[in-house]
């Protein structure tokens, strides 16, 4: 309804009628200005609080499921790092069982050869003779003055066995030179065997070096979850993320695994659950096709669940040891039964992909092609194998899926979080929105009625002034 | 995630108790008569290629009967061959084959009729449809729809073709289309009527290069 609709209040004037109108609406609006303005202003306001109360709400919600997530991320960080640390530890058993086992023997070869090579040094240090007495008296002779031929002949004889001595000395120190070489040349294999053990040694010591610094990075990092620091948190975070985002690639293989197992066994099903049957508006045999990969998955992650490659059930975890192991192998065997049973069902397949085609040939009269036999193996050979190794590629997809689950409730949780703040954010926004709504509406009531605002103003005025004095 | 197990668990066992239960006919049922009067027997290349697109199409579950059309067509004595495909396609294939074969021997020993009484065919291919309890009921007519009635023979009655599809193949012009097309016109339209008041559907198909239409809705 509208301004024109309004009835004439001068009959044939609908111009004057209309003024008329509208003086009538702006008094009224005059008159009403107070309670208006009161109404407009209490529901924005009104509005406004319950926006900015329901705002409030939605962070405290936003704060206890951060803090729950903060909680459920450092529980989970908590528990990767003990593991992580656990292994480590393991490791560090290994090495030292594996190497310093052998330290006593090591350390017995070690002192063997440091005691020969001394012993071998010890007898290179040998010197030979000193010189015999006598040389002084034949010095004492020299000394007599060589006027006398009888000591010119004692000292040539002299001379002469003093060269022959000194001949013999000579051959004598040099075997002794010789004996030292070969006693130091002999040396050398044994400082090789030091130094090789010395070597395995160093090796095994600084595996373990390796392994102690690695067990610090992971204890510090598991120090920095246990404070609950927020670096840690954001470490946390992040790990989450990137393991969401790459185990959800490696589940979305896996589902196309999964088609492609559907696809090899979907058709042969059909002759053990017949070909035309419906079950809720699907065939049967697809339904029977889908039941055995389901089957295949769940056995799957039994066996890995019992291999302890993943920890998705606490149950299965506490199993006894010996039962696990019992249970391994079970699952392992209807595994290998299943992946059996696939590998026959794609061959069977192909048969009866064959047979098909042999019929639809003879029902339309086109002649057999005899030759191009020879790749027609290859197919056949294929599929069964593709049928047989399925279901382990099924089964391994539980890892990718213990870490898509875990980090999903994570990256959920952060995305619950950001949702919330962002709704919490448009709520206040609202509420100073509609605040502001009634103000300018408040304006508009006076923009309306301005005429009369106007008059009460000049009125307002004239009167004051008309006091002053 | 004990729980989701158990519901996924209780889901596969409805499913497999489910499965127990009768399939919903979903089947696919086929009554194809044979024109076997005056020039028609020339045709019978046409109608076993049109059988042998049957065949191929036909899956487990299907049924398929071929039936003559002759002077009197309302006797399970006109019916050449009939199958109710088993589940397990392997079944399917032999069965096809044998069908194939008897189809094969009729057409070598076939003899012309003098009468054509589509009328009569019409409702026995109906009463087999009902017994197979096919999901889509379908009555092939491999004949130029002319009716050619003994006389004393009464089929100006209304037919009871509830669910039925009747498909007119390879519908020949006469002679006497020749001289008025309207006449062939009218055959069809008469048909047509018939057909639709009984509550069937009734369609031409005369390209037998587009035989998948039969399978169409």
């Amino acid at each position: 309804m509208g301004l024109t609709d309004l009835p004439q209040i001068v009959p044939g004037q609908p111009g004057i009628s209309l003024l008329i109108w509208l003086l009538i609406i702006v008094v009224v609006l005059y008159f009403a200005r107070t309670p208006a303005h009161k109404a407009i202003r209490s529901v924005s306001r009104l509005l406004r609080n319950a926006l900015h109360l329901f705002s409030r709400s939605v962070l405290i919600a936003e704060g206890s499921l951060r803090s729950r997530n903060r909680e459920v991320l450092f529980s989970m960080g908590q528990d990767a790092s003990e593991r992580q640390i656990a292994r480590e530890f393991e490791r560090m058993e290994t090495v030292i069982h594996r190497d310093l086992a052998g330290f006593p023997t090591i350390y017995r070869k070690l002192d063997e050869q440091i005691t020969r090579m001394e012993e071998d040094y010890a007898r290179t240090s040998e010197v030979p003779d000193t010189p015999d007495a006598w040389i002084r008296a034949v010095d004492a002779v020299a000394n007599i003055p060589s006027n006398d031929s009888m000591v010119a002949d004692v000292l040539t004889n002299i001379h002469e066995s003093m060269n022959k001595s000194q001949k013999n000395a000579v051959e004598e120190y040099r075997e002794m030179f010789h004996e030292r070489h070969h006693l130091l040349k002999k040396l050398l294999p044994s400082w090789r065997k030091v130094n090789s053990a010395l070597n395995e040694v160093k090796k095994s010591v600084d595996s373990l070096d390796e392994r102690s610094r690695e067990v610090d990075a992971q204890l510090s990092k598991f120090e920095m979850i246990c404070h609950g620091k927020s670096a840690g948190e954001r470490m946390l975070s992040s790990s989450s993320f990137t393991q969401f985002f790459i185990s959800a690639l490696v589940l979305f293989i896996a589902v196309g695994g999964g088609i492609v197992n559907f696809n090899l066994i979907a058709y042969p099903m059909q002759e053990m659950v017949g070909g035309n049957s419906t079950l809720a508006g699907f065939k049967t045999s697809d339904v029977a096709a889908m039941v055995i990969i389901l089957l295949e998955l769940a056995i799957g992650l039994f066996f890995m669940e019992s291999a302890r490659f993943t920890r998705l059930f606490p149950v299965i975890g506490a199993l006894d040891d010996k039962i696990r192991e019992r249970m391994k192998w079970i699952t392992l065997g209807i595994l290998v039964i299943l992946a059996g049973s696939e590998s026959a069902l794609a061959f069977m397949r192909d048969l009866m992909a064959a047979e098909n085609q042999a019929l639809t040939r003879s029902l339309s009269d086109v002649p057999m092609v005899v030759g191009g036999q020879s790749f027609s193996n290859i197919p056949t050979i294929v599929q069964m194998v593709i049928g047989f190794i399925l279901p382990f590629v099924l089964a391994l997809a539980a890892m990718p899926l213990e870490s898509f689950v875990h980090s999903s409730r994570t990256v959920l949780g952060v995305i619950v979080v950001s949702s919330l703040r962002a709704i919490s954010f448009l709520l206040r926004l609202m509420g100073n929105i509609i605040h502001h709504l009634g103000t300018a509406l408040v304006n508009a009531y006076d923009l309306i009625i301005f005429m009369p605002l106007w008059v009460e103003e000049k009125f307002m005025h004239k009167s004051g002034s008309a006091v002053k004095p | 995630m004990i729980r989701k197990i158990n519901v996924i668990a209780a889901i596969l066992l409805t499913l497999f108790l489910a499965g127990c239960s009768k399939s919903t006919p979903n089947t696919h049922g086929v009554y194809m008569l044979l024109d076997t009067s005056g020039t028609y027997t020339e045709e019978m290349n046409k109608a076993s290629n049109i059988l042998s697109f049957m065949l191929v199409k036909l899956g487990p579950g299907d049924s398929l009967a071929v039936a003559r059309i002759d002077s009197g067509s309302f006797s399970e004595k006109d019916i050449i061959a009939k199958v109710t495909f088993d589940e397990r396609p392997s079944v399917t294939n032999q069965q096809k084959r044998g069908f194939r074969e008897k189809m094969d021997n009729f057409i070598k020993t076939l003899k012309g009729s003098s009468y054509t009484d589509i009328t009569g065919g019409i409702i026995q291919a109906v009463q087999f449809l009902e017994e197979t309890k096919s999901g889509k009921k379908t009555i092939l007519i491999f004949s130029d729809m002319e009716e050619d009635l003994i006389k004393g023979q009464v089929r100006d009655f209304a037919l009871e073709l509830k669910g039925s599809e009747v498909i007119a193949l390879n519908v020949t012009k006469l002679r006497s289309d020749q001289v008025d097309p309207r006449d062939y016109m009218k055959r069809l339209d008469a048909w047509r009527s018939r057909v639709e008041e009984g509550g069937g559907t009734f369609r031409v198909i005369n390209d037998l290069e587009r035989l998948e239409r039969i399978f169409e809705d």
